[in-house]
């Protein structure tokens, strides 16, 4: 060892505290946390986005029951483009999913202490994408009450069973275990906040609401001994699933042999594009939230600075994806593949390519920059160019590889209709209102893990 | 204050677990059923008939054939429901004053075919061909049960796909020869498995393609 590598090496500092200063004891957290929900006053800007949310959830109602009237024409699916904005949309949300499963059951197995603050939200905001995503395919069959049977396996006196062979049985299974363990993962959680609340509650409707949600929680030994090893087990059986079911719908596409879609760097790009999108839309709710509730002390700067951190990971995995796809189809030197990214780069959908990669590539280089990473402005801005680059990432996948196939004589383009984009501000819409719902009525962050953060509650040496 | 939920609540949350899983397995249950009921798919249930027409005193009683009045059972995918002029071959000579018939002698007067309501009646997008299961050694009697024991018409079967392809995944177990298919009385062998066999290799069906969707709903 040379006696310059020593002189270089850097002093170790320790990483800031999880929690900022004005949090000391276990009653301010649970006093701040409580506040926000046990309380006559709810802030007008809150007002403001629940009625936006509804109003689009409206929309959405009259988008879907038109499409029930009338049949999925009224989008603009047609031959050869019968994936549309159904499935880009699907995949979007289910995407925006995995930010929560991955901070809640890989962040917990990794000990990594800083995900406290935000894993309840992250959860919740798993929860209700899930849920847009799960509409898209429901609506698309056209007739939602007769998909349970073409899709869900039972034994109907019709003696026959969907198709195990394709993949679009593989993701029924994989998106509804996905959201039944997201949802208990979840309401387990947030029992022992739900029992603060239930004492904590003066009126005696929120006590018996709270109550009943508390189910009997007494907070004994016996209870929080079972509690941590359910929260372990089901953080076991969710981290398998942030890589399981992103994959299992990349598969809808390249189990296929359309070009563009029969790829098999598809599942691992396919997940880090889930984890990309799904921090980017937790930064896009949690930096107003924090701000509109006074939670700076919870989640601080270097909760941001962390996520910004995954973000740029995460994209830079897409990136190289990406490369991968123009790579193969050079190595390939199948005609239909090369055909397939030149069509996507300088085709009809040129201009969405150029974009996706201006999104997903260029402007969140910027996340390099420590500064840019510790204001929320950046972030905002940089969530949101993430959250468009990966609407366009599946919609260029999606779209451009349907519309310009092997047969140049079916080729056509697709153009969206006024009902694709009403179904998709109306998904969009249900979940503004269905979080800022949680947000007013559920335990946001997870008090009795915060409290494992102050000093002395902290059991490691 | 005292909690509104004492501990005698803690049994609630027991039975929940329990209850909750039995109630969705029966709920589960009875949905996956409703369509196997006799009650859903008529199975022996007669209907109203403009007249109460009795295969038992025809086919048993007078031992007419069934191709008498269903003539086309064996070159079309229809049977054959009768011209109000086949019944009149007889009943213009015998129970020409009976009131029950006065329905068919209206018909015959008229020109308006009698109106039956239909007992075997399949989805439209099933395309059931009865001239191929004649052909192939189906008896009357396989589908349509003893109907020289029925008084009035019911079904005797579901008609559920289920029902069809018991017999389309293993022809053996139900083919017959073919000179036994319009008889009602005929007892399977008890090697009807094997039989079966024999006959369906002789007949030439081609069950490799049996359950092909393409064979019902074309």
């Amino acid at each position: 060892m040379s006696e310059s590598s020593t002189s270089t090496r850097q002093q170790y500092t320790p990483p800031p505290p999880e929690l900022g200063p004005g949090q000391t004891s276990h009653t301010s957290i649970t006093e701040k946390i409580t506040s926000i929900v046990l309380t006559p006053h709810t802030p007008y800007q809150w007002f403001i986005v629940v009625l936006i949310g509804l109003m689009l959830v409206g929309l959405l109602q009259v988008s879907i029951a038109y499409l029930l009237y009338e049949g999925i024409g009224i989008w603009g699916l047609n031959v050869p483009v019968g994936w549309g904005f159904a499935i880009i949309h699907f995949v979007w949300w289910i995407g925006i999913g995995h930010a929560g499963t991955l901070i809640s059951a890989i962040l917990l197995l990794f000990r990594q202490k800083w995900r406290t603050s935000i894993n309840r939200s992250a959860e919740a905001m798993t929860i209700f994408a899930v849920m847009c995503a799960g509409m898209f395919p429901l609506i698309h069959t056209g007739r939602p009450w007769l998909a349970a049977y073409w899709l869900f396996p039972y034994p109907n006196s019709m003696a026959v069973w969907p198709q195990f062979r394709s993949p679009l049985i593989w993701d029924v299974f994989a998106v509804s275990t996905y959201f039944t363990v997201s949802l208990v993962f979840w309401f387990l959680g947030m029992v022992p906040d739900l029992a603060s609340f239930r004492d904590r509650a003066k009126h005696r409707v929120t006590r018996v609401i709270y109550g009943v949600l508390a189910m009997g929680w007494r907070g004994s030994a016996v209870h929080w001994e079972r509690y941590e090893m359910t929260s372990l087990m089901l953080a076991g059986l969710a981290t398998p699933l942030v890589l399981s079911v992103h994959s299992v719908i990349s598969l809808d596409f390249s189990v296929s042999i359309l070009p563009g879609w029969h790829t098999t760097i598809f599942p691992p790009y396919f997940v880090a594009g889930a984890i990309y999108a799904g921090f980017a839309m937790v930064l896009l709710l949690l930096i107003p939230i924090r701000r509109l509730y006074g939670l700076q002390d919870f989640i601080t700067l270097r909760h941001l600075e962390n996520m910004g951190k995954v973000m740029l990971t995460a994209g830079l995995i897409v990136a190289y994806g990406y490369f991968m796809e123009q790579f193969i189809a050079w190595y390939s030197a199948s005609v239909y593949e090369g055909f397939m990214m030149q069509n996507r780069m300088f085709g009809d959908y040129g201009s969405f390519y150029w974009a996706l990669i201006l999104c997903n590539i260029a402007i969140p280089q910027f996340l390099w920059s420590k500064r840019v990473r510790r204001n929320t402005v950046w972030l905002m801005f940089i969530s949101f160019v993430i959250s468009v680059g990966m609407w366009l990432e599946r919609f260029v996948i999606v779209i451009t590889s349907l519309h310009a196939d092997f047969m140049p004589s079916s080729w056509d383009m697709f153009y969206p209709t006024f009902w694709d984009w009403a179904t998709y501000a109306g998904t969009i819409g249900f979940f503004l209102f269905a979080f800022f719902l949680f947000v007013r009525g559920m335990p946001v962050i997870a008090a009795h893990e915060i409290r494992t953060l102050l000093p002395f509650g902290k059991k490691e040496k | 204050m005292p909690q509104i939920f004492g501990r005698s609540f803690n049994w609630f949350a027991n039975v929940s677990i329990v209850g909750g899983i039995a109630g969705a397995s029966l709920l589960l249950g009875i949905l996956l059923n409703i369509n196997r009921l006799d009650y859903v798919s008529h199975v022996g249930m007669p209907k109203d008939q403009p007249v109460p027409f009795s295969h038992k005193h025809h086919v048993a009683g007078m031992g007419i054939d069934c191709r008498y009045c269903h003539t086309t059972v064996e070159e079309s995918a229809f049977a054959g429901i009768p011209p109000t002029e086949t019944c009149m071959s007889c009943h213009s000579l015998i129970w020409t004053e009976a009131p029950m018939l006065e329905p068919v002698r209206a018909s015959f007067r008229d020109e308006m075919p009698l109106q039956w309501t239909r007992i075997h009646d399949l989805p439209d997008f099933v395309y059931f061909k009865h001239d191929i299961h004649i052909a192939q050694g189906i008896g009357c009697q396989t589908c349509h049960g003893n109907v020289d024991a029925m008084p009035l018409m019911w079904k005797a079967q579901t008609l559920n796909m289920e029902w069809c392809l018991e017999c389309h995944r293993a022809p053996q177990d139900f083919i017959r020869p073919r000179e036994e298919v319009f008889n009602m009385n005929w007892v399977p062998p008890a090697n009807q498995s094997a039989a079966g066999m024999e006959l369906v290799k002789k007949y030439g069906v081609q069950t490799s393609q049996l359950t092909d969707c393409s064979v019902c709903h074309l």
